[in-house]
């Protein structure tokens, strides 16, 4: 089909232009590292209800994993704007390729790239101590998946409707800031005021973080897990939706 | 006979434009009220200073933005119903190119053509033809970001003209350009003009309307001012001025007029210092029987200059202002 071959070849310029910066490559690689090595020792001091023994890896390398998915994916819009000013997207657009398979093969670059992460922060985390539950972990993965498309495509959105680096570091780090308060990855919410705990009940991430958590542990009939797939399996629907919508129109 | 490769009724262009922090949105009218003739085989410059609606009209004509009104038939398709069908015929360079600069040339040319439906085999040949006759060949494997300006520029050129396209819509192609790179691009121009591909080009330079385009259209403010072959549009602005050393003070000025008011290719007569200007048709045949009527009656002549109007004259004529004062 037409549609999948466009998609490759699209997905193909995008990791390859990636993977020719060494920043990436080192930055990239490097930084699940860096959050677990920074922020483990600091949690062995921090006790969770429910979960006993288990060592706060277990705890805490999910919520950064989630975490991950909205920050690092989450400001995959940037790569947006140098193809908007050169001319790149439009080029594209003339074509007659398919508009989707060139939303996704910038939107697949980033989760792919993103899983590279994920599997790198798994696997040392499984060397510092943390037990994985193996059915668990393939859920949790797909999971992953789908909130870095949710993430991606409307990072992309934006990066496309405000066109330039500096408005779009402006609106994401207005967004980010309070999505990644309401989420319980930094201080668990069982600290804040009900009011900041209802309005996190409405958003995904928070929802997203406890059924992480559930899935490496193996506690598969947590309800947080059916929550967060339907909630943000919807969220990347409309988000590609509306990234695309975004893109027929992209000019520079 | 040629056919009509571009023809647009009404065509029309407003934005939403917000001023300031919260401010007022405003309509802007970037593009007015476009009705356009582009026959098949011919360069079509469209002139006109920045921000006069060429770079939107063209956006438009090649599917990139949805017109506000009007209708446009490009390459034989309709450009709002068949859009598809428009972009499988024609190619387009816009005016920051479109190339990745993180990947090489033969790398972009390789994507480009298999966007456009070509099978690997056949892209690898279209790049490498391509490759060749823009003598991008040396630099191939090199990643676009170390390309200098024209080499750049003919990779941009390189591909828009992929698909063999029809019709190669041009967005100030030579913007930036050193001399010598602009006189080989225009060279290439006109190659693919000799192969039958019609080109449509967008430019605010005079010299490069005049000398490449076959027939142009002066835009300003959103609508065409005047339109038709250079020659056309300069003779029917300003004839070529003659410009006479002679005497003009005691009554000397009386008897030039005298002897020339009855010239049949004689349009006006403007008095200088010391000069006299002549406003005639084809200035180039008639000088000659200037100067014999001079010396038939008995005038001393000490200079003589022929000046052909530019297109400059006509953007002048038909706006008021000048096309120059408006270049960056």
């Amino acid at each position: 089909m037409r549609f999948l071959l466009e998609t490759r070849l699209l997905l193909g310029r995008c990791l390859k232009s990636t993977l020719r910066n060494p920043v990436w490559l080192v930055m990239g690689l490097f930084q699940p590292v860096l959050y677990l090595l920074l922020f483990a020792p600091l949690l062995n001091n921090l006790k969770m209800p429910g979960f006993g023994n288990t060592s706060s890896l277990n705890i805490f390398a999910p919520g950064l994993l989630v975490m991950m998915a909205m920050f690092s994916v989450g400001f995959a819009g940037f790569n947006v704007c140098e193809d908007l000013r050169s001319g790149v997207i439009e080029r594209l657009r003339v074509t007659p390729a398919s508009r989707v398979a060139m939303l996704l093969g910038m939107v697949l670059r980033d989760v792919i790239l993103f899983l590279v992460q994920c599997v790198l922060l798994v696997l040392i985390a499984m060397l510092m101590g943390m037990t994985v539950d193996p059915k668990g972990v393939i859920l949790l993965f797909l999971l992953l998946v789908l909130i870095a498309l949710m993430m991606a495509s409307a990072s992309y959105a934006l990066g496309f409707l405000l066109k330039n680096e500096g408005s779009l570091a402006a609106a994401l780090n207005t967004l980010m800031l309070p999505l990644m308060l309401l989420s319980g990855v930094m201080l668990p919410l069982s600290l804040a005021p009900q009011i900041l705990q209802n309005i996190a009940k409405v958003t995904p991430f928070s929802h997203a973080i406890d059924a992480s958590r559930a899935l490496i542990n193996g506690h598969l009939s947590d309800q947080s897990i059916l929550i967060s797939f339907v909630f943000i399996g919807v969220l990347m629907v409309l988000g590609i939706f509306w990234a695309t919508r975004v893109f027929r129109k992209a000019v520079a | 006979m040629s056919n009509t490769i571009i023809e647009t009724k009404g065509l029309r262009k407003t934005f939403k434009s917000h001023q300031g922090k919260g401010g007022k949105t405003q309509l802007v009218e970037a593009v007015k009220d476009i009705n356009l003739h582009v026959q098949e085989g011919e360069i079509f410059g469209f002139l006109g200073p920045n921000g006069a609606g060429k770079s939107t009209t063209l956006r438009m004509l090649t599917t990139l933005i949805a017109p506000t009104a009007g209708q446009a038939l490009v390459a034989g398709c309709d450009l709002l119903r068949e859009a598809k069908q428009v972009r499988k015929r024609i190619g387009y360079v816009s005016q920051a190119g479109g190339a990745d600069t993180t990947s090489t040339g033969r790398e972009n040319l390789m994507l480009q053509a298999r966007l456009y439906g070509l099978s690997k085999e056949a892209a690898s040949k279209r790049t490498d033809e391509l490759l060749i006759t823009l003598e991008l060949s040396s630099f191939a494997d090199r990643l676009v970001k170390t390309y200098s300006g024209g080499q750049r520029r003919r990779l941009d050129l390189a591909l828009g003209m992929i698909n063999s396209p029809r019709l190669l819509f041009l967005d100030e192609p030579t913007t930036g350009l050193d001399p010598q790179s602009r006189a080989h691009l225009w060279e290439e121009v006109r190659k693919l003009r000799a192969l039958g591909t019609t080109i449509f080009l967008t430019t605010h330079y005079l010299e490069e309307a005049d000398v490449l385009a076959d027939r142009l259209a002066i835009m300003d403010d959103g609508r065409i001012v005047a339109e038709g072959t250079p020659n056309e549009l300069k003779q029917m602005i300003a004839g070529d001025v003659v410009t006479l050393g002679l005497e003009t003070q005691n009554g000397h000025y009386q008897k030039i007029q005298d002897l020339f008011h009855e010239q049949a290719f004689v349009r006006e007569i403007h008095p200088g210092n010391d000069e006299v200007q002549i406003y005639v048709e084809r200035g180039e045949e008639n000088l000659a029987e200037i100067i014999r009527l001079i010396d038939g009656a008995g005038l001393r002549l000490s200079k003589v200059a022929l000046t052909r109007p530019s297109l400059d004259d006509v953007f002048l004529r038909k706006t008021g202002r000048s096309l120059r004062d408006t270049a960056l």
